[in-house]
């Protein structure tokens, strides 16, 4: 028999190993659920999956009656929208940064301790003071994804720069090229595929502040719905809002994935 | 008139002396190949003419100016790999070198420039053989023919000297042997004065038309990096002989210098193995 590190699965296999563990993990809470259930038929804590169902479906298809909203729909919109925007600007800011830092020595001997320091400050501390500057609307949500993922989009960009090898920087200066066109022309569009990487990396970090930026001042969004009904332990709720927003998450992750392919065809992480 | 001119070249990394007295004078046109084993001092050298390093002490002319302390446009360089860029395609890596002269602000051509550049590149493309992948990205590229890329792209700058660091070196012998003729064929054509480095004695012979030895002359095996190595051969190769592999060897000259220059550059190499690792020398040879 072959040793187990040279084991080869085939794909029908290993598309079944592959969803073993979701089949347990689906069977265990059914077994679980069906006994509370089975004790007390009003208990919260694990509702059946045809309550959660129509739970969702109600919450999908039904106007809220007090606010005449879809509430699922209205706390997506809200939600994505925030992280578009939190995300799409500590994308940009990361560009300019890490690309000039990664660059021009002057700039990263001036600025590259300054943002290593700023990484260090864990942003949910900074939250309150957000609240205090930004007020409670959608600014101090969005700055504080902003603030925290740009930190390591930076620094990300940044080694990446240098990791581009010499023999490319004395080429582009043999073909007489000055620093800016040498950033333009060589290190930006090089940069462009890295840091869709680094953002697909750094989407559970954006969720993350999102739903925290949520939970304590909103008026909608996924993470304010689901602080909101845990007051009536509205598990129904909150377990299918859970597994919406990870299938975002995974389709956000699997979104930008294929961006690289498709514009970036040169490129091939090693 | 000397082209190029090194005056009592010195260079030192910290206390470490790498090259020594180095006194060189290079007409235009010549096809300078350089060998020596490892650690003396041909890669600090060829660093030294692109730029990435300046002498220690002693003067580097070119065309009576001292080269300036940073690479330029003069100086056109094959690396022996990671000299194209992989992000564009083999025409538009050719083109590359175009844009950055004619537009300063977005270095990118656009309309008639772009048409007229394009059909210079591919004249270029044409030359070294790679019309055909114009299209192409270099990770779609064999090792030939990115080595090819690399050297139109550079020439497409008409540089005044080709710098090449162990270019072939990484290549199949067969497609050695293409590339030989290749560099060969360009440098008639063009007329530019071609320095390279390169491991194999055989080829530093049968490309150049002057080679250069780098050794040490002297050796302490208590501090194995004392000195400083130098160039011990500078030769004069028979342009008659020219293209023919002086191993095979028609002049029985060339072929007892042949066996001499190996000899010599061997034996450097054992007693630098025998001394151990040499220490903190980054001549950047082969990394």
């Amino acid at each position: 028999m072959r040793r187990l590190i040279n084991q080869r699965i085939s794909r029908p296999l290993a598309f079944f190993l592959g969803a073993l563990p979701f089949i347990i993990a689906i069977l265990l809470y059914m077994a679980a659920s069906t006994e509370r259930l089975s004790d007390n038929p009003n208990d919260k804590l694990l509702p059946a999956f045809s309550t959660m169902g129509d739970t969702l479906l109600r919450m999908a298809t039904e106007e809220n009656k007090r606010s005449g909203d879809i509430l699922l729909w209205v706390d997506t919109l809200a939600s994505l929208e925030r992280l578009a925007m939190g995300v799409g600007i500590s994308a940009t800011i990361a560009l300019l940064f890490g690309l000039t830092l990664g660059a021009l020595p002057l700039l990263r001997a001036n600025l590259s301790p300054f943002t290593t320091a700023i990484s260090m400050v864990p942003p949910m501390a900074l939250l309150p003071v957000l609240f205090i500057v930004f007020g409670l609307g959608e600014v101090s949500k969005v700055v504080l994804i902003v603030i925290g993922i740009t930190p390591y989009l930076i620094r990300e960009l940044q080694s990446r720069v240098s990791e581009l090898p010499t023999e490319q920087w004395i080429k582009a200066q043999t073909l007489g090229a000055n620093s800016w066109q040498l950033m333009l022309r060589m290190v930006l569009p090089q940069m462009l595929p890295r840091l869709v990487d680094a953002l697909r990396l750094s989407m559970g970090a954006a969720w993350l502040f999102l739903i925290a930026a949520e939970a304590i001042a909103s008026t909608e969004g996924l993470g304010y719905r689901i602080f909101l009904v845990r007051r009536y332990m509205a598990m129904d709720v909150i377990l299918p809002y859970v597994v919406w927003i990870s299938l975002l998450a995974i389709i956000s992750d699997q979104l930008l994935k294929q961006l690289n392919r498709k514009l970036f065809p040169w490129y091939q992480p090693q | 008139m000397s082209f190029i001119e090194f005056k009592k070249v010195s260079k030192t990394y910290g206390d470490q002396p790498v090259l020594d007295n180095i006194n060189l004078s290079v007409k235009k046109g010549e096809f300078v190949t350089m060998v020596g084993a490892s650690g003396c001092g041909k890669s600090t050298f060829l660093k030294m003419l692109s730029g990435q390093e300046s002498a220690s002490k002693g003067q580097c002319l070119l065309d009576g100016q001292p080269l300036t302390d940073e690479p330029s446009v003069d100086r056109g360089i094959v690396f022996q790999k990671y000299s194209v860029f992989p992000h564009l395609s083999v025409l538009d890596n050719v083109i590359l070198g175009l844009e950055f002269a004619q537009s300063k602000l977005l270095a990118r051509l656009f309309g008639k420039a772009r048409a007229q550049a394009r059909e210079k590149a591919m004249n270029l493309l044409q030359r070294v053989g790679l019309h055909s992948a114009a299209n192409k990205y270099p990770h779609e590229l064999s090792g030939g023919m990115q080595q090819r890329l690399a050297i139109a792209q550079a020439l497409i700058k008409e540089p005044k000297i080709l710098l090449l660091d162990e270019p072939f070196g990484a290549l199949d012998p067969g497609i050695r042997a293409d590339m030989h003729q290749l560099i060969l064929d360009l440098w008639q054509q063009t007329g530019t004065t071609i320095f390279m480095v390169t491991h194999d004695i055989g080829e530093g012979f049968y490309l150049g038309s002057r080679l250069l030895v780098f050794d040490k002359v002297r050796h302490d095996p208590m501090a194995p990096n004392a000195w400083g190595a130098t160039i011990t051969y500078d030769l004069k190769l028979n342009q008659a002989n020219h293209g023919q592999l002086a191993k095979s060897g028609d002049s029985a000259q060339e072929h007892s210098l042949y066996n001499d220059i190996q000899h010599s550059v061997h034996a450097t190499a054992r007693v630098q193995d025998e001394a151990g690792p040499s220490i903190g020398i980054s001549t950047g040879v082969g990394a």
